[in-house]
């Protein structure tokens, strides 16, 4: 048993780290759990109603009520549903939005007993790409769901949903990468570090931002793109033969999608944790209260992002689905070529003089 | 030829602009229409806690009034059942016994009175037949029922509460409407 404890591994770091997993995920959890009932609350005030105001105060308890209702719901396998399969989906899709809140900084650092804790569960130097890897795994969530449930209609919402998303998981790339020619890393730590010592990337890339924020849009499944769950032409869309928490799970994945892509973009261009015209470096507070005020500036941004989410939502019909493809194929990708091309002519240029 | 309404619209079908095709413009107009609605006063009336007042003119269930000393006005002459277009309304007469001069106003009343509120489309005609001011619709309207028995109304349930000895009640029955009458009388 010794020799296993002293196999080298760092004891104390796993034991943060996994503090900060379980901290991270219950935040994500419950900002999810609470965007539901913003989104009813913003959907109501947008449409001149009250929305729910009978559980709590201003119907704060309204997520526990939701939850307690689909746990007590009966759970329902069809019965010539792949059960495994059909198992599976609302796990994959849970599992794939989670993940990715792995490489996002949450702040700088806090220092518990003179011990520096960094606030990222992990620093991969390849940040981006992991991101991009988890959102693609994503896919397999609906395309499971949908093809699992024997349905025609989930099966067309699934073929939807995937061929939604490998299509503007392009244009979203080409967007990124634009950034990555200005930020010279692919380190999402690195990136908000950038930002600090200069400016917020929103400033050199707006093209390249504007065109990440269409396509995390569509990567989540909000309107205008909410094709694989168009209620009126697909009955329910890819989660049409599931109920209770099985149901819930893919209603509670959109919203940690949603919460996820939020923060990705207050990272990647909104300077993340930084704290507008405020120096962290030559500031004399102790570093815990920056950490805090950091994230709380990265909460801001991202709530302002979610909001936006759902502003949206509730302004903008769907797409119908050829013009989906249109917007995401003849005009995003080169639309986002052409600011790839343009930030690299204007990076080369800088460096050449 | 000239239009038989001016509601007609026409629409334009000529092919969009650069501009239009651009769909931000359009969409940056919609965000701002919707987000001028977070400002907009909300019409919504939180109902159990607060309630809407219902016109003057409301028919409701019906209440069997009684007079300023606690008699029932009825005397069963059943002018109200023949004014009924939906044949809803149903009586027996009794003749009035001695020593119940303080329960029925006059020597005749109605033993049982029954209105089927399945069958009532709420005209108001029986209150309008009745010579003795003995029925008025009030402003409750019939709660839901899970079978056809509840929706027929005996005289415990119309007969409004007596005014001497039970005063709330009766002023909340009479709603503002029956007492209106009884002082003209």
């Amino acid at each position: 048993m010794f020799h296993l404890l002293n196999a080298g591994i760092d004891w104390g770091l796993a034991i943060e780290k996994l503090l900060l997993i379980v901290v991270v995920v219950s935040i994500a959890l419950g900002f999810a759990m609470y965007s539901t009932y913003g989104e009813r609350k913003v959907a109501a005030i947008l449409q001149d109603r009250l929305g729910p105001n009978r559980f709590g105060p201003l119907g704060l308890g309204q997520p526990i009520a939701d939850a307690i209702k689909l746990f007590f719901k009966e759970e329902i396998i069809p019965n010539r549903a792949n059960k495994v399969l059909f198992v599976m989906g609302p796990a994959l899709a849970m599992m794939a939005a989670l993940m990715t809140s792995a490489v996002i900084p949450w702040g700088d650092k806090i220092i518990i007993g003179g011990k520096e804790v960094s606030l990222q569960i992990a620093d991969v130097n390849v940040g981006i790409l992991y991101i991009f890897a988890v959102v693609a795994l994503g896919v397999y969530g609906v395309m499971i769901g949908g093809w699992s449930s024997n349905n025609k209609f989930s099966l067309l919402a699934a073929i939807r949903g995937a061929s939604q998303n490998i299509s503007y998981e392009l244009a979203m790339g080409l967007s990124i990468i634009a950034l990555l020619f200005v930020t010279g890393s692919l380190s999402l730590k690195d990136i908000v570090v950038g930002q600090q010592e200069t400016m917020w990337n929103v400033v050199y890339q707006p093209l390249g931002f504007f065109i990440f924020l269409i396509c995390a849009f569509a990567e989540t499944n909000r309107t205008p793109f909410d094709l694989p769950e168009a209620e009126n032409e697909l009955n329910f869309g890819y989660h049409q033969e599931y109920s209770s928490m099985k149901l819930g799970f893919y209603l509670f994945a959109e919203y940690i999608n949603m919460f996820m892509s939020s923060v990705l973009m207050a990272t990647l261009y909104f300077g993340g944790y930084d704290i507008p015209f405020f120096n962290e470096a030559a500031s004399t507070l102790h570093p815990n209260w920056i950490a805090l005020l950091g994230f709380l500036s990265l909460m801001a941004k991202t709530i302002a992002f979610v909001f936006f989410f759902m502003w949206v939502r509730w302004t903008i019909p769907r797409f119908r689905y050829d013009q989906l493809m249109h917007l995401g194929w003849k005009t995003l990708i080169p639309l986002a070529l052409f600011n790839m091309l343009l930030t690299a002519a204007i990076m080369l240029y800088l460096q050449g003089r | 030829m000239e239009a038989l309404t001016n509601r007609a619209k026409q629409i334009d079908r000529s092919p969009m602009t650069a501009w239009e095709k651009m769909y931000l413009p359009a969409i940056v107009k919609g965000l701002g229409i919707t987000f001028s609605h977070m400002f907009k006063k909300r019409p919504t009336i939180q109902y159990p806690e607060v309630q809407r007042p219902f016109s003057s003119v409301f028919r409701g269930l019906h209440v069997l009034n009684r007079d300023e000393e606690g008699r029932e006005r009825c005397t069963a002459c059943g002018l109200c059942a023949v004014a009924c277009p939906a044949e809803a309304i149903t009586m027996e007469a009794a003749e009035r016994e001695h020593g119940e001069e303080n329960l029925y106003r006059e020597e005749k009343y109605a033993a049982k009175y029954e209105i089927n509120m399945l069958r009532c489309i709420f005209c108001g005609l029986c209150e309008e037949a009745c010579p003795k001011d003995a029925i008025y619709l009030s402003e409750t309207f019939a709660p839901a029922h899970y079978d056809r028995k509840g929706f027929i109304y005996g005289k415990d349930d119309l007969l409004i509460p007596d005014p001497n000895t039970h005063r709330e009640a009766y002023e909340k029955a009479a709603a503002g409407r029956v007492r209106h009458k009884v002082s003209a009388f």
